[in-house]
């Protein structure tokens, strides 16, 4: 193939994917473009934003890649059973996962900030606000990657290529949400 | 064989991701030290998330297509390789038509919501110039990646993919930065 034929298909390919992709990007902005007052309260929130929203992508993008493999070898039947050890297994360790990492994030980030002498929130501040929105973010993004996942198998779809845009598409909304509903928690609750 | 105990599964991904986390907090600084410049124009910090989710999908899609033409044994690593420009070139498209549209749905957004500071000119100029400015980055990464994996013998499946995403992630970050330095 030529270089322009290569060219063309790669970008023919890939086009709708990073499309519904920056949709989703631009939805998480227009939230984040929402949380001003909570940043400015919040002192060192933004600084969790690329960690926490990378944690999700990390996290749940390797939940459904292990469940679209675990399809494919028929080690899981597409179904939403609880009683099934492995999707149980798999699940509970995304989840374990994804709050122990929004933990360390909110651990690193106040040495760091405290460490160069930056303005920072106090330490149980940071804490709740990430480990809030760790739990609910993984609650939701569980249930987005699994029906999606599952859904996307029993109607015919390739797992694999449908795991990765769902991840990138809804983790970003849902992290930033989840991040800007736990700040307003914490902030009502007398954090700051 | 993957592992499908709780134990197992949290015991192969932890450390990877806490590490990741280390990385992803160093951009996180870069955010902190314009934070005021953000919190002043909001449509740049409407910018923020799709910028770094656009540098690292580019860098993610070139990487995996770079490593199953490798695995297939379709690539040389030389600027004239079909597969290697050709996806070089898509990468660069991407990011020359989808930034433009971003930037412009960014200032529209921001002008509905009674909060646009800035002109459309302004943020369509910056999120395209760190588009472009990205694709070339992410091109770079991905082959860079691919390429040491492939002479050390790794899988470039299981190393390249993080490795670039989280690249690209922190690049994101960082000439967003440089192009609001630059341009506001």
């Amino acid at each position: 193939m030529s270089v322009r034929d290569t060219a063309t298909e790669a970008y023919r390919e890939a086009l709708p994917v990073v499309a519904v992709s920056a949709v989703g990007g631009l939805f998480a902005g227009v939230v984040l473009g929402g949380m001003e007052a909570e940043l400015a309260r919040i002192q060192g929130l933004l600084l969790l934003v690329p960690a926490l929203l990378a944690t999700r992508g990390n996290v749940y993008g390797s939940l459904g890649a292990r469940l679209a493999s675990a399809l494919h070898q028929g080690l899981v039947e597409p179904r939403v059973d609880l009683g099934d050890e492995r999707l149980r297994a798999a699940v509970a360790a995304a989840l374990a996962n994804g709050v122990l990492v929004s933990g360390f994030a909110a651990f690193a980030g106040f040495a760091l900030l405290a460490g160069l002498g930056r303005d920072h929130a106090t330490l149980p501040t940071l804490l709740g606000v990430a480990l809030v929105a760790g739990i609910v973010s993984g609650l939701v993004l569980t249930v987005v990657v699994v029906v999606a996942v599952f859904l996307g198998y029993r109607r015919g779809l390739n797992p694999d290529t449908l795991a990765g845009p769902v991840v990138t598409t809804t983790g970003d909304v849902v992290g930033i949400a989840t991040m800007l509903a736990a700040a307003r928690l914490v902030l009502a609750l007398g954090g700051g | 064989m993957a592992r499908w105990t709780v134990r197992g599964i949290v015991a192969d991904m932890l450390p990877v991701l806490l590490v990741l986390t280390l990385v992803e907090l160093g951009s996180g600084l870069v955010l902190d030290t314009f934070e005021s410049t953000l919190l002043q124009y909001p449509s740049l910090l409407v910018l923020v998330p799709v910028t770094i989710g656009m540098a690292g999908n580019l860098g993610a899609i070139m990487a995996s297509r770079l490593s199953t033409a490798t695995h297939l044994g379709l690539l040389a690593f030389e600027p004239t390789d079909a597969t290697l420009a050709g996806n070089a070139l898509a990468t660069v498209g991407l990011a020359a038509t989808l930034f433009p549209l971003v930037g412009a749905a960014a200032w529209a957004v921001q002008a509905l919501l009674g909060g646009a500071t800035l002109s459309l000119g302004a943020v369509v100029a910056v999120a395209t110039a760190s588009g472009l400015a990205l694709a070339a980055l992410a091109v770079l990464v991905s082959v860079t990646a691919t390429y040491a994996a492939y002479r050390l013998g790794a899988d470039p499946d299981d190393v390249v993919l993080p490795v670039v995403t989280n690249t690209c992630d922190v690049l994101g970050v960082l000439v967003l930065f440089a192009v609001v330095r630059l341009a506001v």
